[in-house]
């Protein structure tokens, strides 16, 4: 009886029944992995959050936070507008080349809709700290043209979330998506056209 | 030796020859225990794998305990800490032994190791204990990550905001990674709850199965001694290695006496100093997370300092999460690193005696500077030790074959 026997197609089976048992157990992960993906309320909860711009002065910043990140929103007065190109050579990416940072509406000197409002993600790139405001000219070193500095690793951004060179962060802050709903209140979490 | 073998040998009569007949339980015992041998010339060096042993069920024991109080949302974490440390009858020591407990199962791992340096431990035939014991430090960093967010505080919080940002720097998939580590756009609610699930069951039933095959390895190979001899290549007429005495009852009398000094210090610790100044519990943390505001100063703890300083050596987000995993992965190819024809450091030459000597210096160091801000000069300094830090392993193939060595012995040697 077990002279008998034909290799090939007991090579054939072991090899189905092993491959099989992959596809199975491939097809048996989907449900486990896809669990671990943001569920529907949590999606949810990203939905888009308001902001009133009337009480806000100029120079002043308001934290907000949208799909639990934090969102600045910073309305920048006529001195820090002027100072914004100031130390553009230090910076790394003074055009907003890297697209995926904000949306095509901001990919520019003042990364906004309107120049006096700056909307952006509070996250570093570099690991997600908190940036901290450091808006006064010289508040961080002698030449400081104001903008924000992240006290996690040191990198540092302008006064339009633009992040200098030779700091561990790769690239600018983000700029969520936002319109103006009036000239007094954004809605940050949708684009003008998705509404 | 012959004495307790009769002793088993009696025992085939009874309840345990029905269990025997049904389990393995008087062979297992013979086999790890009572005839496992092990170097009779085993030095202090050798007391950091059984203390690992004892601080892990230490930690299975505690945390289990912290658990039936403690609360994995959000909203209730930090209050449910602080419950335990105020309310629980006696909640305060058991929270304190596990936080102490982490701190000291790291002091203990990086002994255990720096033991196998000394003495070669790594080198043919325990290549695959090394690497097991490689992957149980790397499931205990996991563990103890975990485990930190779960008090949900400052430190929790941007800790891991930190440490979940490393996975996206990983090119193409990095982001996508980050959010299923999440579970969420943020670290939120969710993602401490998938925390404790991976700190209380997927981690720790991982911890347990390798802990497992790392002594059943060590079990088939026999353990090293501070000569870096094989005590199999000299046996008595009995089959026994001349130099080796029975696990137990000799070596394990032996380390109760270590497991007493261990424990008398672990609970001065406990009882007197359980923040260690701020080191083993960060000061940060006594604040609840608070999701809007980074603290000033972000460290994580003293045992992750050395791997966060070399991040953060390099200005650059990719490089440095590279040169930080290349940091932990680099020991596990020691076993190929390492060309040298002795085992032990008794037998090495100066080079390798210095490099060593070097290695611990800017591991030491590193952890020092992973603590302080990221200052320029701080930057530079860390620069530097990093550089030495990887010599140690990238030039090991060189620098150990062309070391000197003395003659090994061929049988154990004791000093003092």
């Amino acid at each position: 009886m077990t002279d008998d026997v034909d290799r090939n197609r007991r090579h054939f089976l072991t090899l189905a029944t092993a491959v099989t048992g992959v596809v199975g157990i491939a097809a048996a992960s989907v449900p486990f992995l896809a669990s671990l993906q943001p569920s529907a309320r949590a999606q949810a909860l990203g939905a888009p959050v308001e902001v009133p711009l009337g009480s806000l002065d100029p120079g002043e910043m308001v934290r907000v936070m949208w799909r639990g990140k934090l969102v600045y929103v910073l309305r920048r007065d006529p001195t820090m507008l002027e100072r914004l190109n100031a130390a553009r050579e230090l910076l790394k990416d003074p055009d907003s080349l890297v697209v995926e940072q904000q949306p095509a509406y901001a990919a520019n000197d003042h990364r906004s809709v309107k120049p006096e409002y700056l909307v952006i993600e509070g996250a570093c790139t570099h690991l997600g700290c908190a940036p901290l405001p450091q808006f006064a000219a010289g508040s961080l070193e002698a030449d400081w043209q104001g903008g924000f500095f992240c006290p996690c690793h040191g990198s540092k951004f302008d006064l339009s979330g633009r992040v200098y060179d030779g700091v561990p962060a790769p690239t600018n802050l983000r700029v969520p998506p936002y319109r103006f709903v009036r000239d007094d209140l954004i809605m940050i979490g949708v684009d003008s056209g998705a509404a | 030796m012959a004495r307790v073998e009769a002793e088993v040998g009696v025992e085939k009569s009874g309840i345990m020859k029905w269990i025997d007949d049904r389990f393995p339980f008087t062979e297992t015992l013979k086999l790890h225990a009572t005839e496992y041998y092990a170097s009779k010339n085993f030095n202090i060096w050798y007391i950091f794998g059984v203390l690992a042993t004892v601080v892990l069920v230490l930690q299975i024991v505690t945390g289990i305990f912290l658990t039936m109080n403690y609360k994995p949302a959000a909203a209730d974490a930090f209050a449910s800490v602080e419950y335990i440390m105020r309310d629980v009858e006696w909640g305060w020591l058991i929270r304190y032994m596990h936080s102490t407990g982490a701190s000291f199962f790291f002091i203990i791992v990086y002994l255990h190791m720096f033991r196998g340096l000394l003495y070669g431990s790594y080198k043919k035939p325990r290549e695959l204990i090394w690497i097991i014991g490689m992957l149980i430090f790397l499931v205990l960093m996991a563990e103890a990550f975990a485990g930190y967010l779960l008090p949900w505080g400052q430190m929790s919080y941007w800790g891991a905001q930190v440490i979940i940002s490393l996975f996206g720097a990983i090119p193409f998939v990095g982001e996508a990674l980050v959010e299923l580590i999440r579970g969420d756009y943020s670290i939120s609610d969710i993602t401490l709850n998938r925390f404790f699930a991976l700190h209380v069951i997927v981690l720790p039933l991982a911890l347990i199965a390798l802990v497992f095959v790392h002594i059943v390895a060590l079990h088939h190979v026999g353990s090293n001694n501070p000569d870096g001899i094989e005590i199999k290549d000299h046996k008595g007429p009995d089959g026994i290695p001349l130099d080796g005495i029975a696990f137990h009852p000799y070596h394990t009398t032996k380390d109760l006496v270590y497991i007493i000094a261990f424990l008398i210090v672990f609970s001065f610790v406990v009882f007197f100093a359980p923040d260690m100044g701020g080191y083993f519990l960060e000061h940060a943390n006594f604040e609840p997370a608070n999701t809007m505001a980074t603290p000033e100063h972000i460290a994580p703890v003293w045992y992750f300092t050395p791997f966060y300083a070399i991040l953060r050596a390099v200005p650059s987000k990719f490089w440095g999460m590279f040169l930080m995993v290349l940091a932990v992965a680099l020991p596990f190819a020691l076993p190929w690193l390492d060309r040298s024809r002795v085992k032990s450091i008794r037998y090495r030459g100066w080079i390798y005696r210095l490099a060593l000597t070097l290695f611990v210096i800017s591991f030491i160091a590193l952890g020092y500077l992973g603590l302080k801000p990221a200052d320029t000069v701080y930057v530079y300094l860390a620069q530097f030790f990093s550089v030495i830090y990887f010599s140690f392993f990238l030039l090991m193939p060189y620098y150990s074959s062309i070391d000197k060595t003395k003659p090994v012995p061929d049988r154990v040697v004791y000093h003092g």
